[in-house]
């Protein structure tokens, strides 16, 4: 069980989540951001539960939905809000957006929009880590949808017949986009498809982070220790649509409702208070601190400047120039 | 020096950037397993006796899942050299190519890094539609990716010694017919030349072209087999008394533009050659960039040679048509200046 100190900053890891994408939902309904957002709101305890066990050396690749694991992964509010407002001083220099936050400097890979594309870019970054040898683990989020890619066969497959130090985390929130998992699975569970890789395979409550924290806890050792990948699934529910113009029309009510008495963050509000590990009065305080930090992040991304437009050139190649565009404008007159 | 096959060239060229840093490594399908056939054209034979199996890393049959896990290795410290055994395989890793590899450095504001190389076969040799494409024309389309076309044995081991230094990923593309592979790989009808490749170190740059023939009169341009093809058309054409200069672009991405277009406003006439097919191919935007940025010194219209809007035909009399010939292009050369 994880101790006092570790519970409550998971509480705080979700909260954060949390609080900063409804900020955003709400800066989104204000014409702030530009784009789309895919919010994470309702499986914030995978994010936090798997990551508590990472460090900056190890590698996490994430999804369109990236704002849950790049926080909990350690990218700053700041840099991931302005990346959102398409500022300058965005994680990505507004070059990325909302789908492909990421910060190398703490191991978060730019996050991949394309749905199962993470899947093998994290068996060549567990087989990196492996290859040199400094106990680093790389860890894939995926939603349930991402099974279904071929990308998720040829990736899981790699990973266990090289043995590497990998985590393919499948957050199986019962839709991919409108799509119900029984419509495009035959299978209960997810986590069955680990046996066909001959690979090792856990299932979770995603609702529960110290479930998530206990399951990610055995499977990365596993990892660390040279015992090999895990297919990890976690069961949880997105409390907001797939995206931002989505009305939900496609779920049954009474569904969300039942989801929505199992919210991560309540239960574990309750269950800190229940423990003793925290007063009311504490509870209010880390709330108080999260939307500082969220008022930080939002008045920095408003106060940064934008790109200029030709700074579109630059960043194609590593560590080279901005390509040409528009030379010939002088050149072809004899 | 050392008399060497493409093929030969490469594999020397692996095997000295291997040693010098034990961060690279080989990814792909039969490339190291004990009497198997060390890549599809022989390249990587042996060379496990020398690294073992996790420097010579054999894959499933997974196009798309050993270009991913190329893209992670190489964004986590590795440099690897993926291969595919014909690039008509590439389609399958087209999204860890487009949609990874080329963006990582971009999306990431030019902090993440890839350098990877992804060697592919190409050319057509009697094996029908889906192991005969060229597919140069799909990568340099894409922006973040370097295209490298290497004709000879010397380009080949030294723009490979290249795009493994190259911090950035690069497409390799080398033509079947002029591997020069042995045994039971070897190609019929292989034109497999051999050439003199230095013994110590170097390096082709990425980005330099080479004029193999120099010439006034009119231009030809060909990569790989058909840069053979545009030398073979100048030696017919100067029995005419016609001198054409023959340029050799080696990498595609980033073109040496000076060099086409110095050469175009010396002789004002320009053949471009290719062996993929004509819309939408890699000889359109080479005309597109003369027009624009030399069209004055141009003395009759740009000639595409390339071949026609079909997919690569099998039977050998459809597939000769099929693929630029020799006549074709002296033809083209010819009309230009009106003989």
């Amino acid at each position: 069980m994880a101790d006092s100190q570790l519970q409550l900053s998971l509480y705080r890891s979700m909260l954060t989540i949390r609080r900063f994408e409804e900020r955003c939902n709400n800066l989104f309904m204000q014409g702030k951001i530009p784009s789309t957002l895919h919010l994470y709101i309702g499986q914030e305890a995978v994010a936090a539960g798997v990551c508590a066990h990472l460090t900056a050396d190890d590698y996490a690749t994430s999804t369109h939905r990236p704002h849950g694991h790049s926080i909990a992964k350690g990218v700053s509010l700041r840099s991931i809000m302005a990346e959102l407002y398409a500022k300058r001083t965005g994680c990505c220099k507004g070059k990325g957006g909302s789908m492909h936050v990421g910060d190398m400097t703490v191991g978060m890979i730019p996050a991949i929009a394309i749905v199962g594309g993470n899947i093998p870019l994290t068996t060549g970054l567990a087989l990196a880590c492996k290859r040199l040898g400094q106990g680093r683990v790389a860890v894939g989020f995926m939603g349930d949808g991402a099974t279904n890619e071929g990308a998720f066969h040829e990736g899981l497959n790699m990973a266990a017949i090289w043995d590497l130090p990998a985590v393919f985390v499948v957050e199986n929130n019962l839709y991919a986009a409108s799509t119900p998992v029984g419509v495009t699975f035959k299978i209960q569970d997810i986590a069955q498809r680990a046996a066909s890789y001959g690979m090792a395979s856990d299932i979770c409550d995603g609702m529960d982070v110290l479930a998530v924290y206990e399951a990610a806890g055995r499977a990365i050792a596993r990892a660390r220790a040279g015992g090999g990948p895990t297919l990890l699934e976690c069961k949880t529910y997105r409390h907001c649509g797939h995206s931002r113009s989505d009305p939900r029309t496609y779920r049954p009510k009474e569904e969300e409702t039942d989801w929505a008495t199992r919210d991560a963050i309540l239960r574990m509000a309750a269950h800190l208070k229940e423990a003793g590990l925290v007063t009311g009065e504490s509870l209010a305080q880390i709330e108080q601190e999260v939307m500082a930090a969220v008022d930080d992040a939002v008045a920095f991304a408003e106060s940064s400047p934008s790109p200029a437009p030709e700074e579109a050139l630059e960043d194609v190649f590593w560590g080279e120039g901005p390509v040409p565009f528009a030379a010939a404008a002088s050149g072809g007159v004899r | 020096m050392t008399q060497m096959s493409i093929a030969e060239a490469i594999r020397e060229g692996i095997r000295e950037e291997m040693r010098r840093d034990p961060a690279v490594f080989c990814i792909g399908e039969d490339i190291g397993i004990p009497g198997g056939f060390g890549g599809a054209f022989t390249v990587t034979l042996g060379l496990s006796d020398e690294f073992g199996h996790e420097r010579i890393l054999d894959t499933p049959i997974s196009e798309l899942g050993l270009a991913g896990v190329a893209v992670g290795a190489a964004m986590a410290g590795l440099r690897p050299i993926a291969d595919v055994q014909y690039s008509d395989f590439l389609f399958l890793a087209m999204d860890q190519l487009v949609n990874n590899a080329a963006k990582m450095t971009y999306m990431s504001g030019g902090v993440a890094k890839v350098p990877m190389v992804m060697r592919a076969p190409v050319g057509a040799t009697a094996r029908g539609s889906q192991h005969a494409q060229s597919l140069e024309a799909f990568f340099c389309h894409v922006p973040g990716l370097k295209v490298v076309a290497p004709a000879t044995a010397y380009d080949a081991k030294g723009l490979l010694k290249s795009a493994v230094r190259d911090d950035n990923p690069v497409i390799m593309f080398e033509h079947k017919l002029l591997y020069g592979s042995k045994g039971p790989r070897t190609e019929r009808g292989a034109l497999s030349p051999v050439g003199e490749v230095p013994d110590e170190d170097y390096v082709v740059p990425i980005g330099k072209g080479i004029i193999r023939r120099p010439g006034k009169d009119v231009t030809i341009v060909g990569k790989l087999l058909t840069m053979y093809r545009a030398l073979a058309a100048a030696e017919e054409l100067a029995k005419e008394g016609i001198e054409a200069e023959v340029i050799d672009p080696r990498t595609l991405v980033p073109l040496d533009k000076e060099l086409l277009l110095e050469s175009v406003k010396k002789t004002g006439r320009l053949v471009i050659v290719e062996e993929d097919n004509l819309t939408g191919g890699w000889a359109g935007d080479l005309a597109a960039i003369v027009a624009d940025e030399a069209f004055f010194w141009l003395d009759a219209p740009v000639k595409r040679v390339s071949a026609p809007d079909v997919p690569p035909p099998f039977a050998p009399v459809m597939e000769q048509f099929y693929v630029p010939s020799v006549e074709r292009v002296v033809a083209a050369a010819r009309a230009l200046l009106g003989k």
